[in-house]
């Protein structure tokens, strides 16, 4: 049975408790008060399927499918405004981040959504090494989807990339090497114990 | 004043050849005037910024900067722990808070930690870089080491987001924030009042896998600024530089503008201020010069 179809099974009557039992900070989202003023503090907006005070009231509305199917919070920018100005201090952004990383793990976030491939290619990224490799971080994404369509977005960013070079902000021999921490094998071990200890957590569904 | 120490996590950006290195080399520069001395935390990983949350969920996330911070507590056990990167300051402060506020994820952390033989406690201060120079040394004593007042300029102060929320600097409100404002008049320069970006969002890491709607949002940062009849735009934060500055050629082409704004740390104006040169400075990093800084420098 999928990890998604166990979530359904256990939590048929109430997609919120489903959401305070495995997302992370869910158990704000009962508090909300639908005013909206996170919605209307929110860069991205007006770009939102469903801001943030409609996903909370979906949640709770058992709108499960809509919910975590959603590109919604994928549209976070984590600015913070909305915890900032949030009147009953939600912490908004970590709940936009938490429901989109349940939604992924799920493998029910919509696939070609460009921030979830994104964030994915930066965690391989950095976890491999320990430290961002700017360069190959930028080299995935331009060829994400797919050679000719990378090449051509490679060449719209070459003047920027050219720029950084020249300013020394951009080393191209990164690519074969680069930065990283000493300790990687700890690091490594540190990251599969935590994540670990994380899934267990999954599996008690 | 007596030298102070802090223990410093300088982040991927701040590398050699990385995005922001011209930051650290300012930052280097500033601090040599001030009499601070950063005690970089051996071996410190990357903080997974705001983006690493998809694939690395609450605890990997967490394990990344609690690592961080036992790495600090071992090498400078005392020290505050100071970052000039607004994200990996933000991380590392958020994981502290975290694992104090939940006695399961102190311990799960721990337990994962455990994995290299480390452990944290968690219990040192984690902060950003201006809240050293607002707090530990003050405006009056950061005016005393100018020598070359930055007269004649005028600088929109650009907070951002991460510097200023959810955290920000104490006795500072979350809308309209004045420390870099006085701090750039500190240095001798002009503040524009009312730079109505200042604590506007430029899309962050979206920048990358959203650049329509981050540039949309960038380009209004950029208008604010000249419509305050700034010369240039100073900030604290390496995402928030990178993306006011790189991209005014693709968003000039896009909505018919003529913007050529150079984009600065607060950094590169205290050291052309107290009298390095434009290498010191780190000038040679911006990708739209900022021709008066450099002309001050040469001076």
């Amino acid at each position: 049975m999928s990890a998604n179809t166990a979530a359904v099974e256990r939590y048929r009557n109430s997609f919120l408790k489903e959401v305070e039992a495995n997302v992370e900070e869910g158990n704000w989202v009962k508090m909300c008060m639908q005013c909206g003023v996170c919605s209307g503090s929110c860069p991205f907006g007006p770009d939102w399927e469903h801001p943030p005070q409609e996903l909370f009231m979906m949640i709770r509305a058992g709108k499960r499918e809509e919910v975590l199917t959603s590109s919604s919070m994928w549209m976070c920018t984590s600015c913070y405004n909305c915890i900032a100005r949030c009147p009953r201090e939600l912490p908004i952004t970590h709940i936009m981040h938490g429901l989109a990383n349940y939604a992924h793990r799920l493998g029910i976030a919509p696939k070609n959504q460009p921030t979830r491939r994104f964030a994915k290619m930066f965690w391989d990224n950095l976890s491999k090494k320990g430290r961002v490799n700017e360069l190959k971080l930028g080299v995935s994404l331009y060829f994400m989807n797919g050679f000719v369509s990378g090449i051509k977005t490679a060449l719209a960013a070459l003047p920027i990339g050219i720029s950084m070079y020249k300013t020394k902000r951009l080393n191209p021999m990164e690519y074969f090497g680069g930065h990283g921490v000493k300790d990687t094998s700890g690091l490594h071990a540190i990251l599969k114990k935590a994540r670990e200890i994380e899934d267990a957590k999954m599996k008690k569904f | 004043m007596a030298k102070k120490e802090y223990s410093f996590y300088p982040g991927c950006s701040s590398q050699k050849l990385a995005s922001g290195s011209n930051y650290q080399v300012a930052v280097d520069s500033m601090c040599d005037v001030l009499d601070i001395q950063l005690n970089t935390i051996p071996d410190w990983n990357c903080c997974a910024a705001s983006i690493g949350y998809a694939e690395g969920g609450e605890l990997p996330r967490l394990a990344l900067s609690a690592r961080n911070l036992a790495l600090s507590e071992q090498a400078n056990p005392g020290q505050d722990v100071v970052a000039t990167c607004a994200a990996c300051w933000l991380a590392t402060r958020e994981t502290k808070e975290r694992l104090h506020h939940s006695d399961d994820l102190m311990k799960e952390t721990n337990e994962a930690l455990a994995a290299a033989g480390l452990n944290v406690k968690a219990d040192q201060n984690v902060r950003h870089m201006v809240e050293v120079l607002v707090e530990d040394i003050g405006y009056e004593e950061m005016g005393k080491h100018v020598k070359k007042p930055l007269e004649g300029i005028k600088i929109a102060g650009y907070v951002g987001c991460q510097t200023n929320r959810p955290f920000g600097i104490d006795g500072e409100s979350f809308e309209n924030p004045k420390y870099l404002d006085k701090l750039v008049e500190t240095m001798g320069a002009e503040a524009v009042d009312n730079y109505d970006k200042k604590v506007s969002c430029c899309g962050g890491a979206l920048a990358f896998s959203e650049p329509e709607k981050s540039q949309a949002l960038i380009k209004d940062i950029i208008e604010a600024a000249y419509d305050g009849g700034a010369d240039m735009i100073v900030t604290p934060c390496p995402v928030c530089q990178m993306n006011v500055e790189i991209y005014q050629n693709d968003i000039n082409a896009k909505y018919k503008t003529k913007f050529k704004m150079p984009v600065v740390y607060y950094s590169t104006l205290m050291s052309v201020a107290y009298g390095k040169n434009a290498k010191e400075a780190g000038l040679d990093g911006q990708v739209i010069a900022a021709k008066q800084l450099n002309d001050i420098a040469a001076k």
